[in-house]
């Protein structure tokens, strides 16, 4: 795939793009890091590699575009802008997460910026951010709703029955596939008849298209491309965003992957995160010392949300009965 | 005062709750002609045969503060959405620590009696009940109906009409002017003495007809109608079997872990109440099989009036009858 075009983005805008990419791997770093050390409970899963998916979507939205993601979702919600702090405390467990610790990693959600929640069953948040698109539609302001979800989730019926009624109601729509090659432990090619899954997007009568989903301003064009339509009232696109997971489907010790290790190492030198850091320092718009500073931003937030979690009250027994139904 | 069929109360609720609130608006893989008439494709949208999408979009319609009716026809044509039901509209609420509310408002028919099979008769609200998170109701009468859907749509969570398919042209009064029913209070259709009949929609006229066939021989019946199934109003099945110290419980649907197992561990479970019972918990229901096709099958599986005063009969065995007493 051809490098993107220089995008026309402000300066401080590409940089803010990296800042939130480095961001989200560095919260994926420390919690698996703390999963690993038994401070976060349940089950992690990783977005490692695939930070200019989420950045370059969410980077074309403004905040009361509504976004659904999966059960892979941390980097969703830092690119819409969610907080660490509330995020961290809610893989803690704790009272003051955003789910007031009964979600955890798969189901953080923020409805004040916009993020719908992540989702634990694979194609469970297609239909939903659907209806979003249609509340959108009805609300007629030009709002948008952003689909997020992986190769996995294109092979089950949600996927098809929205993509269908998104494009006969013409629904401000974009379906962000993000194809990371595996479904947990399975492969996309055993399961793919169609090497493309934007190539579906033909049987709704959409655009379908695909970028490089390493490449974060490539990911931005196609998105805004897309926004455009959608707010144009010309409905649904499919972007299918190639793209790869660093890290085995779950961050649990022991857990098996299949991967081949020169496919993972050969992912891992598209690095996105280096790719971006390339081309702001050749065009003169980062160095060393503006690096350095940006790291010890984004560490600096990460030690905090850690540090608020951990100075966090745990729920109490009763508040499990709490909020099963609304008032 | 005036008549309505079930259908048309429950057209009458929508309307009117349509025109009280912009945000109402409703999804169907059928226009409805009298909703599509007065609101058109704005707010009547017409879906394709899809449920899983039209499920979960009444999810992501109601967390974006609208207030989507989903009218899945008949309760069979929802399974095909159990993900958005169970896993999403369930508890979306409760999983994101309560930060917005889902009002949503599902319709389906359920029941039997008009040779269509197994899979268009079915009465799987037990199933439903067993999911923390919804709320749902099953009305006998074109009163509590139309009371109970405007309690609905004005509900801030997932509530789930269930709606008797053998009850949807029968008449009854409705009054003019406006009024809701809460969820969670059981009505009292007839008052008697000597054995309560709990029973659910199409079985709560079954149980009248019974209780009207026994009052010649001297025996009083009490029909408690519990209308909404989530929330339950346990205190009125309780107070009821305090009095009368016997109980039948009526269902369209089977007994195993059913609706009538729910009324059974409410009864016995309370100390009180069980130390009135003067005879075990009878349960009059469906066959636990698949609905079959023919009629002289179908009719063998639903249980109706006669079986209810069987079931009376043999709840009030051991009593003095009226006549020695």
């Amino acid at each position: 795939m051809p490098m993107s075009l220089s995008p026309n983005l402000p300066p401080d805008k590409q940089r803010e793009m990296l800042r939130q990419m480095l961001t989200i791997r560095r919260f994926e770093e420390r919690a698996s890091a703390d999963y690993l050390a038994g401070k976060i409970y349940g089950v992690v899963h990783s977005y490692i590699g695939e930070e200019a998916v989420a950045v370059g979507v969410c980077s074309t939205l403004d905040r009361g575009g509504r976004i659904i993601s999966t059960h892979r979702g941390h980097g969703h919600c830092i690119a819409k802008g969610a907080d660490l702090n509330r995020m961290m405390a809610e893989l803690y467990g704790r009272q003051t997460g955003y789910c007031k610790g009964k979600g955890g990693s798969m189901h953080i959600a923020d409805f004040g910026i916009g993020m719908l929640g992540a989702n634990g069953i694979v194609a469970g948040g297609i239909s939903i951010i659907t209806g979003a698109g249609l509340a959108a539609q009805m609300e007629g302001k030009g709002g948008v709703a952003v689909s997020f979800f992986g190769d996995g989730a294109s092979n089950a019926g949600p996927f098809h029955e929205c993509l269908n009624i998104a494009a006969a109601w013409k629904l401000p729509m974009l379906y962000v596939c993000e194809n990371n090659g595996w479904a947990a432990q399975t492969s996309a090619a055993a399961t793919h008849a169609m090497g493309d899954v934007a190539g579906r997007a033909a049987g709704y009568g959409i655009p379908g298209v695909v970028v490089d989903g390493n490449d974060v301003f490539a990911v931005h064009q196609a998105a805004n491309a897309a926004v455009e339509r959608a707010r144009a009232g010309d409905g649904p696109t499919l972007i299918e965003c190639k793209t790869y997971r660093w890290r085995a489907h779950t961050e649990r010790k022991g857990q098996v992957d299949p991967r081949d290790r020169a496919e993972v190492e050969a992912w891992m030198r598209q690095d996105p995160i280096a790719l971006l850091e390339r081309r702001l320092r050749d065009q003169g718009q980062l160095d060393d010392a503006g690096l350095r500073a940006m790291e010890g931003e984004v560490m600096g937030a990460i030690e905090a949300a850690v540090a608020f979690a951990e100075a966090s009250p745990h729920p109490l027994p009763e508040q499990a009965t709490d909020d099963v139904f609304a008032a | 005062m005036r008549e309505l069929t079930y259908n048309e109360a429950a057209l009458e609720a929508i309307a009117e709750e349509m025109r009280r609130d912009p945000r109402v608006f409703y999804m169907s893989t059928d226009a409805l002609p009298p909703l599509m008439n007065e609101f058109g494709p704005s707010r009547i949208k017409v879906t394709p045969i899809a449920e899983a999408a039209m499920t979960g979009m009444g999810i992501g319609a109601a967390g974006s503060g609208f207030r989507p009716i989903v009218d899945w026809r008949q309760v069979t044509f929802c399974f095909v959405a159990m993900d958005q039901i169970v896993n999403q509209a369930a508890k979306i609420h409760y999983m994101f620590g309560g930060q917005v509310t889902f009002p949503m408002l599902f319709r389906a028919s359920v029941g039997g009696g008009s040779q269509v099979a197994a899979q268009h008769s079915q009465s799987p609200y037990s199933m439903f009940m067993n999911v923390a998170g919804l709320k749902m109701f099953l009305p006998s009468t074109p009163y509590d109906m139309k009371g109970l859907i405007k309690t609905a749509i004005r509900d801030n969570n997932p509530v789930i009409s269930f709606e008797s398919g053998r009850l949807m042209g029968r008449k009854g009064p409705v009054p003019e002017g406006e009024y809701t029913i809460p969820f969670g209070k059981a009505d009292v259709k007839r008052e008697g003495s000597d054995v309560t009949v709990v029973a659910l929609a199409w079985l709560v006229h079954e149980a009248l007809a019974a209780a009207e066939a026994l009052a010649k021989e001297g025996i009083s019946v009490e029909v408690v109608d519990p209308r909404t199934l989530v929330p339950l109003d346990t205190e009125t099945i309780r107070a009821s079997v305090r009095k009368t110290g016997r109980l039948v419980i009526a269902d369209e649907a089977g007994p195993t872990a059913g609706f009538s197992a729910e009324v059974a561990a409410v009864v016995t479970e309370d100390a009180a109440t069980f130390a009135s019972l003067k005879a075990p918990v009878k349960r009059v229901c469906a066959l636990q099989v698949p609905i079959p096709y023919s009629p002289v099958l179908e009719n063998a599986v639903f249980p109706d009036r006669n079986r209810i005063i069987a079931g009376i009969r043999e709840v009030l065995q051991g009593r003095r009858s009226a006549a020695a007493a």
